[in-house]
């Protein structure tokens, strides 16, 4: 039994057991629900929207936006987010010309310190725009990253 | 064998925290060369760390991730702090490791 199989049917029977004990189980979700109206979204400004309830975006130096010039290969372009601005309460990574602009987001805690990083697909040559919410305000960096072979397309 | 690669080091009061995670992370656009269906979506939508039960960040990942995605962050903590990262993706599945940080 691989390992797939064996996840599905433990949740099968879980769903099951509490079927019938009646209990008000829903399958557990780690933390606050996944946004996913706003992973949905397909345009810039509506996405941006939609994470911020307004398009209030302040271009700023403080952020550091971390890209390639030119991604050879748009299934993995890396990036790195820092700032020195204090009270950092979220981290957003928006690709103006992907199918769906939102790529990531990450919710940073009063540890935290506001640096992160990861790869991203890119289906075409856009403008990757990072996002982080300080004290209720936004401030913006973006960067043009051309792509020579998009990552999404397969 | 878990599907995370975890790492973390502290230098001046800073935790540099770095972790691959095992993850086709489909995107639910591709389709299938050979009989033209659309290839379902399939990607981790959720990861979370904690640094000694504290939560320290939650991350909601699209579908524009990378394969097998890279992932770091850092916050304030020190050596011998217990971290663990969970992440949940869109067909239910999850998986969760602890590490040490160094």
């Amino acid at each position: 039994m691989n390992r797939r199989n064996f996840l599905k049917n433990s949740l099968m029977t879980i769903g099951t057991i509490t079927t019938f004990a009646g209990l008000m189980i829903k399958p557990k979700r780690l933390y606050a629900a996944w946004p996913k109206a706003s992973f949905d979204i397909t345009g810039l400004s509506d996405s941006i929207n939609s994470v911020y309830g307004h398009n209030n975006l302040n271009e700023s130096s403080e952020v550091m936006l971390k890209a390639p010039d030119i991604a050879e290969n748009g299934a993995i372009v890396p990036l790195n987010v820092k700032t020195k601005l204090k009270n950092v309460e979220s981290i957003m990574i928006f690709v103006e010309n992907n199918p769906q602009p939102l790529s990531s987001g990450y919710n940073l805690s009063s540890k935290s310190v506001p640096i992160v990083g990861t790869r991203i697909k890119m289906g075409n040559t856009s403008k990757v725009i990072a996002a982080v919410k300080s004290n209720g305000k936004i401030y913006t960096a973006s960067k043009e990253v051309k792509v020579t072979i998009g990552g999404c397309g397969g | 064998m878990s599907t995370i690669k975890l790492r973390a080091k502290e230098s001046k009061g800073v935790v540099t925290v770095k972790a691959i995670i095992k993850h086709p992370m489909e995107t639910g656009q591709r389709k299938n060369k050979k009989t033209g269906e659309k290839i379902p979506a399939h990607f981790i939508q959720q990861v979370v760390c904690k640094a000694n039960n504290d939560e320290v960040i939650t991350i909601n990942w699209g579908p524009a991730v990378s394969k097998n995605p890279y992932l770091t962050f850092a916050y304030m903590g020190s050596k011998g702090d217990t971290i663990e990262l969970t992440w949940e993706d869109n067909q239910g599945n999850k998986d969760s490791l602890q590490g040490e940080v160094k």
